[in-house]
């Protein structure tokens, strides 16, 4: 299938394997994982209820998985300009995003660089999202068409 | 308790149409913070050539995980979701999900594994519309932790 691209941003002539993508930092609070949970129909109480996560054996709330999933594409989506352009995305759920009960809540930093140019005017992005100095996600990897 | 071998393979019936509103692509957008216009003003979607507001590249993990119930809760295939932890997730898209599709999903048992005691379990999700083109398929990993040892 052929897609017009002139919506994506990026031209594929003007990057090169190991191009940066510009880095976002995305705050995460028990807020915003009590909407998330709403939004996305995951009520899973690991994501809300410390008692019940510590039962579990978790250090306490952590952050769904697939909601650092959302916030790294964000680096990828923001730079091409057109979400659409996304032709693949994946990750491995390494470390859990641990969310405390206060104002402050957790931080996730996310940068990305192209990674190899591939044909039909595709890149692969790898990213890394880092919360609390640790890494979150593994094999974080989008294919994005540009223009 | 390892998991039957022989469900891999297996193929679950098409899910009951779920039909993408705006207002759900909104939702889910904003509990991301994400304000891309593409996925809340049909026009700036237009701009981008597409027919209407599209969702975000995860939104479609909501309809997916939600057919892989059939396999996650097949008494027949005995996982204990008690213990289910999300290890990967993949999506390779033919185009993106927006509003107006009636997306159906058909589950399939891709791979069952046994690690240290663990079982993981590859379900591979067909995402296609109404008029039954392919829009996205979801790869989802569980892993069923091994039962912790008795003192």
């Amino acid at each position: 299938m052929t897609m017009t691209s002139s919506s994506v941003k990026i031209s594929y002539e003007d990057v090169e394997v190991g191009t940066e993508l510009p880095p976002q930092t995305f705050p995460v609070t028990r807020a915003t994982l009590v909407r998330y949970a709403g939004a996305s129909g995951d009520f899973n109480p690991i994501h809300w209820n410390e008692k019940f996560a510590r039962e579990v054996g978790l250090p306490d709330v952590i952050a769904h998985g697939m909601f650092t999933m959302a916030e790294a594409a964000r680096v990828v989506t923001d730079w091409v300009g057109d979400p659409g352009a996304v032709a693949e995305y994946g990750v491995r759920f390494t470390r859990p995003v641990v969310v405390p009960n206060d104002d402050q809540g957790a931080v996730i930093e996310v940068s990305g660089k192209v990674a190899a140019k591939l044909d039909d005017n595709r890149v692969r992005v790898d990213l890394t999202a880092m919360s609390a100095g640790q890494k979150v996600l593994g094999m974080a990897r989008a294919v994005v068409r540009l223009a | 308790m390892a998991l039957d071998q022989s469900f891999v393979g297996r193929t679950y019936p098409p899910t009951d149409p779920y039909e993408v509103g705006r207002e759900k692509i909104r939702e889910f957008a904003e509990s991301v913070g994400d304000t891309n216009p593409a996925y809340t003003d049909p026009e700036a979607a237009k701009a981008l050539g597409h027919v209407d507001v599209i969702a975000p590249p995860t939104f479609v993990f909501a309809i997916t995980f939600k057919a892989a119930g059939q396999v996650i809760q097949d008494p027949q295939l005995g996982l204990d979701y008690s213990r289910v932890v999300h290890g990967d997730q993949k999506f390779a898209y033919t185009r993106p999900v927006r509003a107006g599709d009636r997306l159906t999903v058909t589950s399939t048992i891709e791979a069952i594994k046994s690690m240290a005691g663990n079982d993981i379990l590859d379900i591979r999700g067909e995402v296609h519309d109404e008029a039954g083109e392919h829009v996205v398929t979801a790869f989802t990993k569980l892993v069923a932790r091994a039962a912790e040892e008795e003192a």
